[in-house]
């Protein structure tokens, strides 16, 4: 129970975030203001490119140590596109295209994205609430060219982009690729609902982090803060939801390495990846509501940071497809393999 | 510092894979010369089928060969446990000497106690039942307050347990009595724990009859008892010492989130191959959660094997498994298509029975083998609360 692992990447990215994520960062970021020390320090550690091999420009850093790095940013509540230059550095590795440095993005996050290569060698199509896009300096696009995938970078200066942002305040723009020219194109082996499942298996990582640190917080918070002549932590219904958060954080942190598991082998197992996004997703609409119930007024405040965990929580529940949306894909993968395959579906890869 | 409780992932090792086919054919040899029906309720009592798993290899699986185990691992255990547990398997003659009273034997039962019972429990010959609850002892297992007196080459019993599930088919019991009275200290102090043989003159037991209809628990009353030396289990009045490590044994198995599974798997049967978008919906997060719970028990069965001590972890499992499994029967129960008179689901007996059975002991779920509440308190005390 201490910050020290015996992962010296995770060791490096905690210590990154201890030292230039602070809270003030996280809400200044709201406001529009660049963390530029917390991305050039990430930068020069090469976390940011660690999916990449060396050979085409990267750290050459194991899936699992990408996915760990993950789980730490979402503890900070980094506001930078660290996830996503990581999801566009495997994104465009497994096209075999040279990436680029600088802050990244991918798009579509929908499943049914639809950007195309045109005749002219331009594309078309839009992506909506693609994360960062205005803070990045390229965009990994899975394209369509002659009805196949394949994997478009595209300086992101060169684009029409209208701004919006997520329930957290994080940047989620709308993006016009109509007319750019890609900078490098190659076909890909996979599709757009690989490219989905693969960001909620990354939103997952980052929402056990959160959630570890909700309950953190709320812990400390149980303890530090007195009523009735002593601490709430005393009560045992402050107690018992306590432990009913800690079980939702244990839950969706097996989740979240369940759909890690899924995405780093060679096929990404959408099964897996879809009993993780369900229960992860309702472990952060659970674990949030009791973080704030026992932070009471305190944690509704805009200056106590509670917020920065939990309204990522619900907004990272929503991306890459919610529960509902995975639970019924799920729900229909079972009724296919029918009644007398349920135990070995449920089963199944171990 | 993080207050996160951590369920590392577990890969199966391939022989434990190898070992699941192995299982999954016996059990299909078995339901089909019909010494039980597969899916049919809770798996039920029958001597000879725990022999037969014990023929096996399957029972005592990860104890000393010098004792009848087997030396294998605690994932190769889990596998062979979840297994008979998804089919029903009548299992309840030798589960409770195998999960529970058997380690407890290993690891603090006298050695001509360990040679003379560990062999035969291995063989799925003995029935265990736990005697921890007394009338005013249930959650508070430490009030237990049956009394085991010093007497010339042993030790008299008298007092009363209650709810003792099994303990009219059990050959023994493992017994919580109290040798002392606790002290201004330590409120735990002065329980021992006693192997009872319970043919013991002087051991009267009666059944309570569930609200099922069914008769599983019992009360046992002691009557000066006589119980010898040899039976004593670790050191006098210190069994609060030994009980943490039982629990994470019994807290954390497939048993504690897979009783109402049956009525999962009657609803996909009736949902069809088409199922409605809610009734899909409905589906896909159950198995998510169960898949997700699945998960965490495997999990602790990794920490057991890495000789870790996991009762809070145990606990986390126990408390998210037995909530999923007793709230799983009202959903399946809303999510089920409604059927009449005009259209008749060749299914709905089966589904019926199923519903009905995970509905009956879904009140128990949350009660037997530590309450919620108590869970709740050392996942509490676990967090630094109390």
């Amino acid at each position: 129970m201490n910050d020290h692992t015996d992962n010296i990447i995770v060791d490096t990215a905690t210590r990154i975030f201890q030292d230039l994520c602070e809270p003030t960062i996280v809400n200044d970021a709201e406001k529009g203001v660049w963390p530029k020390a917390l991305w050039d320090a990430l930068e020069e550690s090469g976390l940011p490119l660690a999916w990449v091999p060396d050979g085409l420009g990267g750290a050459g850093a194991t899936m699992a140590d990408g996915f760990a790095v993950l789980r730490v940013a979402g503890r900070f509540a980094a506001p930078v596109p660290l996830a996503e230059t990581l999801m566009a550095g495997w994104l465009l590795s497994q096209a075999g295209i040279t990436v680029p440095s600088g802050p990244l993005t991918i798009a579509p996050i929908h499943v049914d994205g639809h950007v195309a290569l045109r005749d002219d060698g331009r594309l078309s199509g839009r992506a909506r609430r693609v994360p960062f896009a205005r803070n990045t300096s390229h965009i990994a696009v899975l394209a369509r060219q002659g009805g196949e995938p394949a994997v478009a970078l595209v300086a992101a200066p060169d684009l029409a982009i209208s701004q919006s942002t997520s329930l957290a305040g994080e940047p989620r723009d709308d993006v016009s690729f109509d007319g750019a020219a890609p900078v490098a194109m190659r076909p890909v082996s996979l599709d757009e609902d690989l490219l989905v499942s693969f960001g909620a298996a990354v939103r997952l990582q980052q929402m056990a982090g959160a959630l570890e640190k909700i309950l953190e917080q709320s812990v400390q918070y149980a303890l530090d803060r007195s009523q009735f002549g002593r601490p709430i932590a005393k009560f045992q219904a402050v107690q018992h939801n306590l432990a009913i958060l800690a079980g939702e954080v244990a839950a969706a942190g097996a989740a979240a390495d369940a759909a890690a598991e899924a995405c780093s082998g060679p096929e990404i197992s959408v099964a897996e990846v879809a009993i993780a996004k369900v229960r992860g997703g309702e472990a952060a609409g659970t674990g949030a509501a009791i973080a704030h119930q026992v932070h009471g007024a305190m944690g509704f405040t805009y200056e106590h940071s509670l917020h920065h965990a939990t309204r990522r929580l619900w907004a990272w529940r929503e991306e890459f497809g919610n529960e509902a949306v995975w639970a019924r894909r799920l729900g229909r993968m079972v009724a296919t393999h029918g009644a007398d395959q349920l135990w070995p579906f449920i089963t199944q890869g171990s | 510092m993080s207050f996160s409780f951590r369920f590392d992932p577990v890969e199966l090792p391939p022989e434990a894979k190898e070992l699941r086919q192995e299982v999954r054919a016996f059990l299909r040899q078995e339901a089909e010369a019909g010494t039980f029906a597969p899916g049919d309720g809770k798996g039920s009592f029958s001597r000879e089928f725990s022999r037969k798993v014990g023929a096996q290899g399957w029972i005592g699986m990860t104890w000393p060969k010098k004792y009848g185990g087997h030396e294998r691992s605690h994932l190769e255990r889990y596998v062979v446990t979840e297994e008979m547990l998804a089919a029903r398997a009548p299992t309840r003659a030798h589960s409770t000497a195998d999960r529970q009273s058997g380690p407890v034997i290993l690891r603090y039962g006298q050695e001509e106690i360990r040679e003379k019972i560990l062999p035969q429990i291995a063989r799925g010959e003995l029935c265990f039942c736990i005697g921890l609850s007394e009338p005013n002892s249930g959650s508070d297992v430490f009030a237990a307050s049956t009394r085991a007196t010093k007497t010339e080459g042993g030790w008299l019993v008298n007092g009363r347990k209650i709810w003792t599930s099994g303990a009219h088919h059990a050959d023994y019991m493992i017994a919580l009595l109290r040798t002392s009275p606790p002290t201004k200290e330590n409120r735990r102090h002065g329980l021992t724990q006693f192997l009872v043989e319970m043919k013991t003159p002087g051991i009267t037991t009666r059944p309570i009859i569930n609200l099922t209809g069914g008769h599983d628990f019992n009360e046992v009353v002691f009557d000066d008892a006589f119980l010898p030396d040899s039976h004593l289990i670790g050191d006098v009045d210190m069994a609060w010492k030994q009980a943490t490590d039982e629990l994470a044994y019994e807290r954390s198995g497939p048993d504690r989130w897979i009783e109402t599974f049956p009525a999962l798997v009657e609803l996909v049967r009736r949902a069809g191959e088409e199922p409605s978008e809610r009734l899909a919906e409905g589906i896909g997060r159950e198995v998510a959660h169960l898949a997700t719970l699945r998960r965490m028990s495997l999990s602790v069965a990794g920490m057991l094997q890495a000789g870790k001590t996991p009762s809070v972890e145990a606990a986390v499992v126990k408390d998210l498994g037995t909530n999923f499994e007793q709230a799983l029967p009202d959903k399946v129960r809303l999510l089920a298509p409604q059927t009449g008179d005009s259209e008749p689901d060749s299914n709905d007996d089966r589904f019926e029975e199923a519903l009905r059975y995970a509905t009956l002991i879904a009140p128990k779920l949350t009660i037997q083998g530590g309450t919620r509440e108590v869970l709740r308190g050392i996942i509490a005390r676990g967090l630094g609360l109390r």
